[in-house]
């Protein structure tokens, strides 16, 4: 069971690859770069605010575009060509093939979110001219990145199980779009009465908490983060991530395929 | 022990905006296929083959029925590692190579390593696909795909095979060659399964078929069973130019090309017809068993379920 | 369907218990980090800032802000903090998104001006995001009253506020009071008659809970100081006719001809001190009293005594 798991996962990979998706990085290092060069020039004061801003910002972006486009596909897509067919004659459980997918996918933006960091820290050296002790932090901002891929594939990985490609990338996005601002969502729902309180809370808590993942201003400002918070984060990025992915499995193992 | 049996397996589906029309793709189906056979399931396009290729793989859940396949369940996942599927048109990850694909599937199948590399190579050759290591399936022509999609089939050494279609795509050429291939599993001891439209093909090969036609099972069984069944008459052919009066009063029916006659008489005539010849002082030729085409059974079977269709409908 | 059950089985399990934990998790997650929600705004000083990247959404953004902002003063009244930093800034972002957003004017109004605890203690803040409000908004004569208001309660700056009173009685559709008001301000600024109208218009044009809640509150404790004054009046009278200090409410209100005792505007008695003050039994209940407390008191963190829920 785990090796056909680990084998859909490399196969996984092993498409993201070939699709050029990796190629985002070339983008990414020249923005950064860019940018580097460019706020080197204007102040010296903000410069590292800028790059870490930036460089976090554009990491986190690029990862959840890439995490959603290729998620809504990893279903979908192969319903559609029905290269699945022929996977599923095979022993492969269909929970295995969607737990295989998700770990395929989240290991690319894994690898992806590893070569970025190393862009950013070179940009951070390249205005700063050295490292402080602060700017470990900014691992700590790229870990909940990463926390939050986990958990837009889960999403992307749900929505591909019974949804079009299309309508699969609208829902993500959209969920993530509302999950950055959840606290807002909780603070809204204390102030409704009746019903409406009801709906706007189960939505708040059900609703993806990006706001909690979102630590770049923090770290910008050499702010420090909590153990506690970490922990936390970590156990609940790990649980929405299982909750999703039991969903899609419910799903996709009922589904009849054309 | 049959290596499928299929029990009642039905499938109906809910169409329409509100999914409130039901649409019978497949009737109760009861279906037996020995070990070691060549079955052939025959039946127009849309009469069910797919979808119950689809039930038994899993790929689709039935509205009623089961089935059993190497006498385990058809829904026990362990009993894949034992069969191999080519589906109809197959596609597969393009952006692999032949190699990387069958190494893939054979991992998915538990072939162990050291293993797998030997037979991935091996099979290759037996479908004849050389020459075509580094290049991406994306750029396979369609009967290379077919072969590929055989190759992954039986990569594994499966005991039961499912082709369907399994000829389409290909040249003359390489349907012989599949034609060949599908011998060579059965003397391996494999059962094959195929579904197909191309009645011919089912004639020379299979052991036993059964004709599908509209979701509901119209025929079963040996194909020379089913030849026969349809006329059971003797072609009858001597020299000469004359059909004798005895002849013709047991209901022949006589064609006169060039210097024979050719009499196509019911085959219980077989012994009065050769005495009437010899009292006539004529000479014999030849007879044989007149056997209707399967082609004929098949339209024979499909008219007959229209003007039911007709009557009930 | 045995192994198809057994994964439903499963998975269901699964989500039900993520769910579960989701959920704890998140209120967890929410006390370790309750000042993050008004933390950001630190960061964005300069709400043009915040306009360019909100990339158009401006009104949705004023929203957002505008529920962070009533959250986070809530949320700290609550909690009896006693400064309110980022209240300034919250509303600044809000009407430079919105500026069209007139009850971030009025909270400003309220809040920002008041000194701690129960306000921010920046009127000259207020009265700038006033102006900011009324530049914007020319037609809208309640923005004037909010000036007016600052400059009345917080700055006791009577000869401004007359004349702002003034310049919104003016204004189109402006309600009639605005002229009492102004008149008002120019002769008996600090008469309880005064005070009373402006909190009952407070009170009246908002629906805003802590608003509301705010104006009754100041209310009660006008009532509160005029009892007294009167009493403290009632008490001098008495001294003057009988050469003593009372020694309980009950000579008082004989001497005055009263009803009975008179009481608090919870029906709590007034008290006499031996040194013939007159004291509120339960000066905690009434935040904004200026009368009636015994000496050295110090008023506890603000409390809203109605609930209007």
């Amino acid at each position: 069971m785990n090796s056909r798991i680990f084998y859909i996962a490399s196969n996984t990979f092993r498409e993201a690859v070939r699709d050029r998706v990796l190629y985002n990085l070339i983008a990414f290092a020249l923005l950064l770069s860019g940018a580097a060069v460019l706020v080197g020039q204007i102040s010296i004061d903000i410069e590292k605010l800028v790059v870490i801003n930036l460089g976090l910002t554009a990491v986190s972006l690029f990862g959840i575009v890439i995490a959603i486009f290729i998620g809504i596909g990893l279903v979908s897509k192969e319903i559609e060509k029905r290269t699945l067919y022929t996977v599923l004659s095979h022993p492969v459980r269909r929970w295995e093939f969607i737990v295989g997918k998700f770990f395929g996918l989240a290991g690319t933006l894994a690898v992806n979110t590893f070569f970025m960091a190393i862009g950013v820290f070179a940009a951070l050296l390249y205005v700063a001219h050295r490292f402080v002790a602060a700017d470990s932090l900014i691992l700590v901002a790229l870990y909940f990145i990463i926390l939050q891929f986990l958990i837009v594939c889960s999403l992307a990985l749900l929505f591909s199980s019974f949804s079009s490609p299309l309508l699969s990338a609208v829902f993500a996005f959209s969920l993530f779009v509302i999950g950055s601002f959840a606290d807002d969502l909780r603070g809204f729902a204390t102030l409704t009465h009746g019903i409406t309180h009801w709906i706007a809370t189960g939505a708040a808590y059900l609703v993806p908490n990006f706001s909690a993942l979102n630590v770049v201003t923090a770290v910008a400002h050499e702010q420090p983060i909590s153990g506690q918070l970490v922990l936390q984060n970590t156990l609940y990025a790990l649980f929405y991530t299982a909750m999703a992915l039991s969903g899609a499995v419910l799903i996709f193992d009922r589904r009849n395929l054309k | 022990m049959a290596a499928i049996e299929i029990l009642g397996l039905e499938k109906t589906y809910m169409v329409g905006f509100w999914r409130k029309r039901p649409k019978r793709a497949l009737q109760p189906l009861h279906l037996t296929v020995e070990d070691g056979e060549i079955f052939g399931f025959l039946g127009p396009n849309g009469a069910g083959k797919t979808t119950t290729l689809k039930l038994l793989m899993g790929l689709v859940f039935p509205t009623g029925g089961t089935a059993k396949i190497l006498g385990k369940e058809w829904t026990d996942p362990e009993v894949k590692a034992q069969i191999g599927f080519l589906p109809e048109q197959p596609y597969f990850y393009d952006y692999l190579t032949a190699h990387e694909l069958l190494n893939y599937y054979g991992q998915l199948s538990g072939v162990p390593g050291k293993e797998r590399r030997v037979r991935v190579e091996e099979v290759l050759q037996r479908v004849g696909l050389t020459d075509i290591k580094g290049v991406q399936l994306r750029k396979f022509s369609k009967g290379m795909l077919q072969r590929v999609g055989i190759a992954q089939a039986i990569l594994h050494k499966p005991k039961l095979v499912f082709f369907d279609e399994p000829m389409s795509g290909l040249d003359p050429l390489g349907r012989r060659e599949v034609r060949d291939l599908m011998l060579q599993l059965q003397g391996e001891g494999t059962t094959v399964f195929f579904s197909t439209h191309i009645l011919s093909d089912a004639e020379t090969l299979c052991d036993r078929v059964a004709i599908i036609h509209k979701g509901e099972l119209r025929g079963v069984g040996a194909v020379e069973e089913l030849t026969k069944s349809v006329q059971g008459k003797i072609e009858v052919v001597w020299q000469g130019t004359q059909v004798p009066a005895s002849i013709k009063a047991l209901g022949a029916e006589c064609h006169v090309t060039g210097e024979t006659v050719r009499a196509v008489l019911p085959e219980n005539q077989q012994d009065a017809t050769i005495d009437a010849l010899r009292r006539e002082r004529m000479r014999l030729i030849a007879i044989t068993p007149v056997r209707s085409s399967l082609e004929s059974y098949f339209v024979e079977k499909l008219q007959h379920s229209q003007t039911t269709a007709g009557t009930t409908a | 369907m045995n192994s198809q059950r057994r994964t439903t089985i499963l998975a269901t399990a699964c989500m039900v218990v993520s769910l579960c934990a989701c959920i704890l998790l998140l209120q967890r997650i929410d006390r370790i980090r309750p000042r993050e929600i008004a933390d950001d705004t630190l960061y964005i000083s300069s709400p043009k800032m915040v306009r360019r990247a909100s990339l158009g959404f401006d009104g949705l953004m004023a929203c957002i802000y505008w529920t962070r902002t009533v959250q986070y003063f809530g949320h700290r009244h609550f909690l009896r903090e006693r400064s309110y930093n980022e209240l300034g800034p919250l509303l600044e972002v809000t009407t430079a998104l919105d500026p069209h957003l007139y009850p971030a004017y009025q909270f400003g109004a309220t809040f920002l001006a008041p000194a701690p605890p129960n306000g921010a203690g920046q009127p000259d803040r207020a009265i700038r995001l006033m102006r900011y409000g009324i530049k914007n908004n020319p037609d809208n004569w309640q923005l004037y009253y909010n000036l007016g208001f600052v400059y009345y309660t917080e700055l006791k700056d009577y000869g401004h506020a007359a004349e702002v009173f003034a310049q919104g009685s003016q204004v189109p559709g402006a309600h009639p009071f605005m002229k009492i008001l102004a008149a008002q301000m120019a002769q008996h600024a600090e008469d309880f008659a005064t005070a009373r109208l402006l909190w009952t218009a407070a009170y009246q044009s908002t629906k805003e809970t802590q608003i509301r809640e705010n104006a009754l509150e100041h209310l009660r404790a006008l009532q509160v100081d005029e009892d007294v004054t009167n009493l403290q009046n009632a008490v001098t009278r008495f001294v003057q006719a009988n050469g003593r200090i009372p020694t309980s409410p009950w000579e008082i209100a004989a001497a005055e001809h009263l009803q009975g005792i008179p009481v608090d505007p919870d029906g709590n008695p007034y008290e006499l001190s031996t040194d013939g003050e007159v004291l509120v039994s339960q000066p905690d209940e009434f935040p904004f009293i200026t009368k009636g407390t015994p000496p050295g008191y110090k008023p506890g963190p603000p409390k809203f005594h109605t609930k209007l829920r």
